[in-house]
């Protein structure tokens, strides 16, 4: 399978979700997250596709790090960013954003946390790249594309000069 | 000592003391501090991270802010935190403290929070747990008070960012001080420019040199040029042990008024980690002036303590994933 790697095939796809997100939440006046980091790039991606007055608020961001489910197995979590969200989301339609959908995991942290800042209308979830890999009834409303890959291969956004993808065969490079 | 408040990768496992630490990581830990800010400004002022984590606050001695800063912490991380006055429970029956701690190890606990008015009680608790438990010392006797000392290392950034420029002076007892004495150790490891005591000879300890600080007994000249002025808190029984005339007399020399505290910088903050006493060590007018920042340190007291026990918590995990 070819994957959209080029900085032109990550924008054709960044064009099409923004098609799909003008017509889903068009009329809601929708409030942006990403999830940091990959998700928050694509989020500024597609505000920028869209345009100052789709969203009602500037971009918010969440740093799950603290919502994660694996802190009594591998501990604290290298320093990110603290979350971000500069809008109240009670009663708010919220567009939450990720590079890739995999086990699931990232977007039930994500969920969880968002509710802490309060009870938002509702919750669409976009992504860059959707992969098999399930491991939580969690699915994406808007879809770049869907890949298949084997399991020891991984799909990695990168933002120097631009949104790129790479595929990653772990063991045979340095694994992060 | 306090050769095993870190991990073989260098991270915290207990937080007995500043003494030895690098300085990334008092840099980490007021890092993590600022990120954990954040949260107390959310509708839901709380975490997941520490879920299912049990802590025990083991208080030896009394202490108001110190207890209720921690025991915040703790709930704002998801734990179950248990606060244990133990001059009115267990040991006053002749129970000894080991045979409380291991009681309470029983009971599956991960984290003990102590204060004892013993210098290396935490240490010899952090020796005798089980491995999985982290201890956090909350002031031993006149040995140490991290987390308070690294509070007042992030008060002191949020106002002035750069260590090495700075002139720090702390005024009153030092001899007696827990506080002072680990403030020291952080500034020093901080880097910063110019450290300075000032209190009467009868109250800093005999090698105050040797701590690589500059030694004042006069406080206009020590106050000169300051950019942080720490008041500590004169305690009651220093009086009664002969150490001083009065308390009056204590206030005419070395008590922070608004004509002393002239001579600091103009921007000068003033600090004191409480309780306050007024017009023995620090003017009501200084204490609720302009550059008092007295409240912001309880305040950043909940963000430090949340800091240091992710931290301590978290490398346990790690190092019990590395031994399995």
């Amino acid at each position: 399978m070819t994957i959209p790697s080029t900085q032109a095939d990550v924008q054709a796809l960044l064009t099409n979700m923004a098609v799909e997100i003008r017509q889903k939440l068009g009329d809601r006046q929708p409030l942006l997250v990403g999830i940091h980091t990959g998700g928050a790039w694509v989020a500024q991606q597609l505000a920028t596709i869209l345009g100052t007055d789709f969203f009602d608020a500037s971009l918010g961001t969440l740093n799950i790090a603290y919502y994660r489910d694996d802190f009594t197995r591998i501990g604290m979590h290298p320093q990110v960013s603290p979350s971000d969200l500069p809008f109240a989301v009670d009663d708010r339609h919220l567009l939450l954003v990720d590079d890739v959908l995999q086990s699931g995991r990232t977007i039930r942290a994500a969920l969880n946390e968002i509710f802490d800042y309060g009870r938002p209308a509702s919750v669409t979830l976009a992504v860059l790249v959707e992969r098999n890999g399930r491991e939580l009834p969690i699915q994406a409303d808007i879809i770049g594309q869907s890949i298949d890959l084997n399991k020891d291969q991984h799909i990695k956004l990168s933002n120097d000069d631009g949104l790129k993808l790479e595929l990653k065969t772990i063991g045979a490079t340095n694994e992060q | 000592m306090s050769s095993n408040q870190l991990t073989d990768s260098g991270q915290l496992r207990h937080f007995l003391t500043i003494e030895g630490l690098k300085q990334p990581l008092l840099t980490e830990i007021m890092d993590r501090a600022e990120q954990f800010s954040s949260i107390s400004n959310r509708q839901v002022k709380k975490v997941p991270l520490l879920r299912g984590k049990t802590i025990f606050n083991l208080f030896f001695e009394n202490s108001t802010r110190t207890r209720t800063t921690f025991e915040l912490a703790a709930k704002r991380l998801s734990a179950d935190v248990i606060n244990l006055n133990i001059n009115t429970s267990a040991t006053s029956k002749g129970e000894s403290l080991l045979d409380t701690l291991h009681n309470l190890e029983a009971m599956h606990s991960d984290m003990f929070v102590v204060r004892h008015s013993q210098s290396g009680a935490a240490e010899f608790i952090a020796q005798h747990v089980a491995p999985h438990v982290s201890v956090i010392n909350a002031g031993d006797g006149c040995h140490a008070h991290p987390t308070q000392a690294m509070l007042d290392m992030f008060t002191i950034r949020r106002h002035k960012q750069h260590f090495p420029d700075l002139r720090v002076a702390i005024v009153g007892d030092i001899l007696h001080s827990r506080v002072a004495r680990s403030q020291i150790q952080a500034l020093a490891i901080l880097g910063v420019g110019e450290i300075r005591v000032i209190g009467p000879k009868t109250l800093l300890p005999a090698d105050s040199q040797t701590l690589g600080v500059h030694v004042y007994h006069d406080m206009a000249a020590g106050l000169e040029g300051v950019d942080v002025v720490i008041m500590l808190r004169l305690q009651h029984e220093r009086m009664q042990g002969a150490l001083l005339p009065s308390a009056r007399e204590y206030f005419d020399c070395f008590g922070l008024t608004d004509e002393k505290l002239k001579l600091a910088k103009p921007d000068a903050i003033v600090m004191h980690p409480g309780p306050i006493n007024r017009g023995v060590e620090i003017a009501s007018s200084v204490a609720d002036g302009p550059q008092s920042v007295i409240l912001e340190q309880v305040t950043h007291g909940i963000a430090i303590r949340m800091a240091v026990m992710s931290m301590t918590l978290g490398a346990q995990s790690e190092q019990q994933e590395v031994h399995a």
